[in-house]
C-alpha cells in the first residue's frame, strides 16, 4: 500500500468513526431531551399525557399529604397549580413554600406523577427555572428570601 | 488589621503578576536577559504574597472574626476546627483564593524545579502563568474580595452549609483545584512553545510530569467528590452526570488524552500540534469548569446559590484565554511539523485511537452539558439532558477504548504487529470467555451492559498483566531473572500497568454494583425485618440524639446474616440550627465485597418510618479503582526519567534516540 492510500484509509476511518459518533450522539439527544414546564404552561398548552418532562414551581402551603411512601402535594407558580404524586423518600430540602423541580409524566387524570424530585444543597437556592416561571406568572419578588417570607407567613 | 494586610498582599500580588506577565515575555522576545531573569523571582514573590493573603483569611476563620463579611456569612463559632479551616474554601471568594494560591504555587514550582529549562522558555512559561494570575487576581479583587469588612460586626456567623461539613468535602476542592490548575502549567508550556515555534521530545518530557501530577490530583479530586455524593447526599448514587460533575470530568478526559499524546511527542517526535492543542483545550475546559460552577449559569442538583454577574467576568476571561490561545495556535501550529512516519498499527497509532475516542467522548459530554445553557440563551426554552443521554453516548465510545487499552501497550513503536499482540493476549481472551460464561450463568443474559462490563474487565485486567509478565519474562525465564527484571523495570512502566489495572477495577465496581444492587424502599415499624440481597435488616426503632451543632433522629438497624446479628447500623436525620437545615446521614457499612447502606426518613411510632435499604456489591471498587489509577500516575511520576526537574534538552534527546 502506498503512503497516499494509507493516509486515505486513515482519513476514511476517521470520518466513518466520527459519523458513527455523531449519529450516536444525535439519536441519544433526541430521545433524552427533557423539557421544562411550569404549572401555567401545562394549563395553557394541553400537554399530552405520558410524555416525560420536568415540572417546577413552589410547593403549595398545606398541600402535602403523606401516606406511607406516597406523597401528594400541589406545585404552583401562584397563577396555576397542578397536583403531584411521588412515591419514595423525598429529599431533605423538600418543604412547603419552597421551590421544587420534579421529573415525571402526566397521567390520564391530569395529575403529575413524579419519578424523581430533585434535591438542592442550599435552602436559599431557588431553581432558575422556578424563578423564571414565577417571573412569567408575575409573582416574582426581587429577592428569593422576600418571596419565601411572602408565601410563608408566620414561619 | 490582619484582613487589611491580606487585602494589601493580594493587591501587591496583582502588581507582581502584571510584571511577571509582561516583562519576561517582552524580554524573551527582544533578547533582554535582565527581564528574562525576572520571571522566577516574580513567580516566587507572588507565591509568598498570595500564601500570606490565604493565611490571613484562614486566621480570620480560625479566630471567627465576624467583622469580615465572608467569615460572617460562612462560619460560626460552634463549628469544629477542621470545618473552620475548610470553610475558608467552602464559599465562592475563599475557593477562588485557593484557586489562585494553587496557581502561584505551581508557578513557583516551575521557577524552582525548572532549573534546567532554557531561560527563554522558562521566562515564557512563567509569563503566561503570570497572565493567568492577572486574570484571576483582578477577578477576586474587583468582584469577589474575601476581605470585605462588615460593620458593625455581628456576634455570630451564618454558619457553613451542613452538607459541606464533612471530611470528604473538606479535601475535595483542594484536590480538584490542584488538578484544574495543574493543567495551567501544560497550557503555559503549550503557549510558550507556540511563541517559540518549537516543540520537540524534550518539550514533551518537561510537560508530561506536570500534566501527570495534575491528572493524578484531578482523579483523586473527582473520586473524593463522587464518594462524598455517595455517602453524604443519601441517594446512594455515586455519579449523576450532573453539570458540576461534568465540569470536572471534561478536563479529566482531555487531560487523560494529553497524557497519552505527550508520550507520542516524546518518543516519536510527532503528533505535536495536536498535543499543543490538547494542552490548550484541557486548561480551557478547566476554566470552563470553574466558570460553570462559579457563575450560576447551570441548574444543577449540586448548584449552590451563586451570583450570575460574576459569571460575565469569568466568561470574558474564558473567551480571552481560549480565543487568544487558539488564534496563536492557528498562526503557529503549521510550523509544528512531525517528523515520524505514521503507521496506524503501532503504539503511536493505538495512542491516537485513545486520543480520538477520549476527545469525542469529551465533546459529547460538553454538548450535553452546554446545550441546555445555549438553548436557554437562544430562545429561552428550558430543557435538561438526562443521564440516559450520557450513558447512551459515553459507554459505546469508552468500551472500545477500554478494549484497545489491553492491546496498545503490546504494539511496538513505528510498526506494530496486531497478530503477534493478539497471540500474546491469549490468556486475556480466555479470561474474557470465562467472564462471559460466568456472566451468562449469573444473569441469564438479561443485561447486555453487565456482560460487556465483565468482558472488558477480564480482557483489560488480564491483558495488562500479560503485558507486565512479558516484560519481566514471568515463567519464561528463571525466577531470579524475572525478579531482577521486575526491579529494573522503569517506574513509568509499572505506573502504566497499575493505572490500567485501576481502570479494570473501576469498571468492575461500576458493572457489578449497577447490575446486582438491591434496593428496598418501604415503611417499617420497629421490630419488622426485611431481606435485602444477602442480608436481613431488622428495624429496632428511632430515638432522638443531640450533636455539637445539631439535633438528630437516629434510627437503629440490626443486620443479620444467616440469622446471626452481624452489625448494627444507625442512619440519622440531622437538623442543624445554623443555618437551619436538615440533612440525611446514611449509615454505611463498607467492605470490599459490598456495602450495606441504610437511610431513615420521616415517620412516627404509629405509622412507621420511611426507610431505604441497599445492598451494593463491589461499589467501593469504584473509588478504589480511581485511587489506584492515581497511584499509577504517582508511580510513573517518581520515574527518574520523568522527574519534575527535567533533564537537560541534550541529554533527553540522546535518551529518546536510544529507545
Amino acid at each position: 500500500m502506498t503512503r497516499k492510500r494509507k493516509r486515505l484509509l486513515a482519513v476514511l476511518g476517521l470520518v466513518g468513526g466520527l459519523g458513527i459518533a455523531a449519529a450516536l450522539v444525535l439519536s441519544a439527544f433526541n430521545d433524552n431531551l427533557v423539557f421544562f414546564h411550569s404549572p401555567s404552561d401545562i394549563a395553557e398548552k394541553q400537554l399530552p399525557a405520558g410524555r416525560l418532562f420536568r415540572l417546577g414551581g413552589l410547593v403549595e402551603q398545606g398541600s402535602v399529604k403523606k401516606d406511607g411512601l406516597n406523597t401528594d402535594f400541589i406545585v404552583t407558580d401562584l397563577r396555576a397549580s397542578i397536583p403531584v404524586r411521588y412515591t419514595g423518600m423525598l429529599p431533605d430540602l423538600f418543604r412547603e413554600g419552597q421551590g421544587v423541580v420534579a421529573n415525571g409524566r402526566l397521567d390520564a387524570q391530569g395529575r403529575f406523577v413524579a419519578t424523581e424530585v430533585l434535591a438542592k444543597h442550599d435552602e436559599n437556592y431557588m431553581p432558575p427555572e422556578v424563578a423564571e416561571a414565577l417571573k412569567k406568572s408575575g409573582q416574582w419578588h426581587e429577592k428569593a428570601g422576600d418571596h419565601a417570607k411572602l408565601v410563608k407567613p408566620g414561619s | 488589621m490582619i484582613p487589611e494586610l491580606g487585602h494589601i498582599a493580594l493587591i501587591l500580588a496583582l502588581c507582581l503578576a502584571i510584571v511577571q506577565g509582561v516583562l519576561p515575555l517582552v524580554g524573551a522576545a527582544r533578547g533582554m536577559p535582565g527581564w528574562v531573569a525576572l520571571a522566577p523571582q516574580a513567580a516566587l514573590g507572588q507565591a509568598v504574597l498570595v500564601a500570606f493573603a490565604f493565611g490571613c483569611l484562614t486566621y480570620a476563620y480560625v479566630t471567627s472574626d465576624f467583622s469580615v463579611l465572608n467569615v460572617a456569612e460562612n462560619s460560626h463559632t460552634l463549628k469544629p476546627m477542621l470545618y473552620k479551616v475548610s470553610g475558608v474554601w467552602g464559599n465562592h471568594e475563599g475557593s477562588l483564593l485557593l484557586w489562585i494560591l494553587i496557581l502561584v504555587i505551581f508557578g513557583a514550582a516551575v521557577a524552582l524545579f525548572g532549573r534546567n529549562l532554557p531561560a527563554t522558555l522558562k521566562a515564557r512559561v512563567l509569563g503566561v502563568q503570570g497572565l493567568i494570575g492577572v486574570g484571576f487576581l483582578s477577578f477576586i479583587l474587583f468582584t469577589s474580595n474575601p476581605f470585605n469588612r462588615l460593620l458593625p460586626a455581628p456576634l455570630e456567623g451564618n454558619g457553613l452549609n451542613p452538607l459541606l461539613q464533612d471530611p470528604g468535602l473538606a479535601f475535595h476542592p483542594p484536590f480538584l483545584y490542584l488538578g484544574y490548575v495543574g493543567f495551567s502549567v501544560a497550557f503555559s508550556f503549550a503557549v510558550a512553545a507556540l511563541i517559540e515555534g518549537r516543540v520537540d521530545p524534550a518539550w514533551a518530557r518537561w510537560v508530561r510530569p506536570w500534566t501527570l501530577a495534575a491528572w493524578c490530583f484531578l482523579t483523586i479530586g473527582i473520586a473524593l467528590g463522587s464518594w462524598w455524593a455517595y455517602y453524604e447526599l443519601g441517594w446512594g448514587g455515586w455519579w449523576f452526570w450532573d453539570p458540576v460533575e461534568n465540569a470536572s470530568f471534561m478536563p479529566w478526559l482531555a487531560g487523560t488524552a494529553l497524557l497519552h499524546s505527550a508520550v507520542v511527542v516524546e518518543k516519536r517526535d510527532t503528533l505535536k500540534s495536536w498535543t499543543v492543542l490538547l494542552a490548550i483545550l484541557t486548561f480551557s475546559l478547566s476554566l470552563l469548569g470553574t466558570f460553570l460552577v462559579r457563575s450560576g449559569v447551570i441548574n444543577s442538583v449540586h448548584a449552590f446559590a451563586t451570583d450570575p454577574t460574576r459569571g460575565v467576568f469569568i466568561l470574558l476571561f474564558l473567551v480571552l484565554v481560549v480565543g487568544g490561545s487558539l488564534v496563536l495556535y492557528a498562526f503557529r501550529a503549521p510550523a509544528l511539523q512531525g517528523v515520524g512516519v505514521f503507521a496506524p498499527l503501532s503504539r503511536e497509532g493505538a495512542l491516537v485511537l485513545n486520543n480520538l475516542l477520549l476527545a469525542v467522548a469529551c465533546a459529547a459530554v460538553l454538548l450535553g452539558t452546554l446545550y441546555p445553557i445555549a438553548l436557554d440563551a437562544i430562545n429561552g426554552s428550558k430543557v435538561s439532558v438526562g443521564p440516559q443521554y450520557f450513558n447512551a453516548v459515553f459507554i459505546p465510545l469508552i468500551a472500545p477504548l477500554i478494549a484497545a487499552v489491553a492491546i496498545g501497550p503490546l504494539l511496538a513503536w513505528k510498526r506494530g504487529d496486531l497478530s503477534v499482540a493478539l497471540r500474546r493476549l491469549l490468556p486475556a481472551a480466555i479470561a474474557l470467555l470465562i467472564a462471559l460464561a460466568i456472566g451468562l450463568w449469573l444473569i441469564d443474559g438479561r443485561s447486555f451492559m453487565a456482560l460487556l462490563g465483565l468482558g472488558l474487565v477480564a480482557w483489560l485486567g488480564i491483558g495488562a498483566l500479560c503485558e507486565l509478565s512479558l516484560r519481566i519474562k514471568l515463567f519464561a525465564a528463571p525466577v531470579s531473572e524475572t525478579l531482577s527484571r521486575a526491579r529494573h523495570l522503569p517506574r513509568a512502566a509499572w505506573g502504566m500497568t497499575v493505572a490500567h489495572l485501576g481502570v479494570a477495577l473501576l469498571v468492575m465496581g461500576i458493572t457489578v454494583s449497577q447490575t446486582w444492587q438491591v434496593e428496598v424502599q418501604q415503611v417499617m415499624r420497629p421490630g419488622e425485618s426485611v431481606q435485602v440481597g444477602p442480608v436481613q435488616y431488622r428495624f429496632l426503632g428511632v430515638s432522638p440524639y443531640k450533636g455539637p451543632n445539631y439535633t438528630a433522629q437516629r434510627g437503629r438497624f440490626e443486620v443479620l446474616e444467616d440469622g446471626h446479628v452481624m452489625h448494627e447500623m444507625q442512619p440519622a436525620q440531622r437538623r442543624y440550627q445554623q443555618p437551619p437545615m436538615e440533612t440525611t446521614e446514611a449509615a454505611i457499612r463498607p467492605s470490599l465485597l459490598g456495602d450495606l447502606y441504610a437511610v431513615v426518613g420521616e415517620g412516627d411510632a404509629d405509622r412507621g418510618w420511611a426507610v431505604r435499604l441497599y445492598w451494593k456489591p463491589l461499589v467501593s471498587w469504584i473509588w478504589l479503582g480511581a485511587l489506584i489509577m492515581a497511584l499509577g500516575g504517582f508511580l510513573s511520576l517518581s520515574d527518574r526519567r520523568l522527574r519534575v526537574g527535567a533533564p537537560a534538552r541534550r541529554r533527553s534527546d540522546a535518551a529518546a534516540a536510544a529507545e
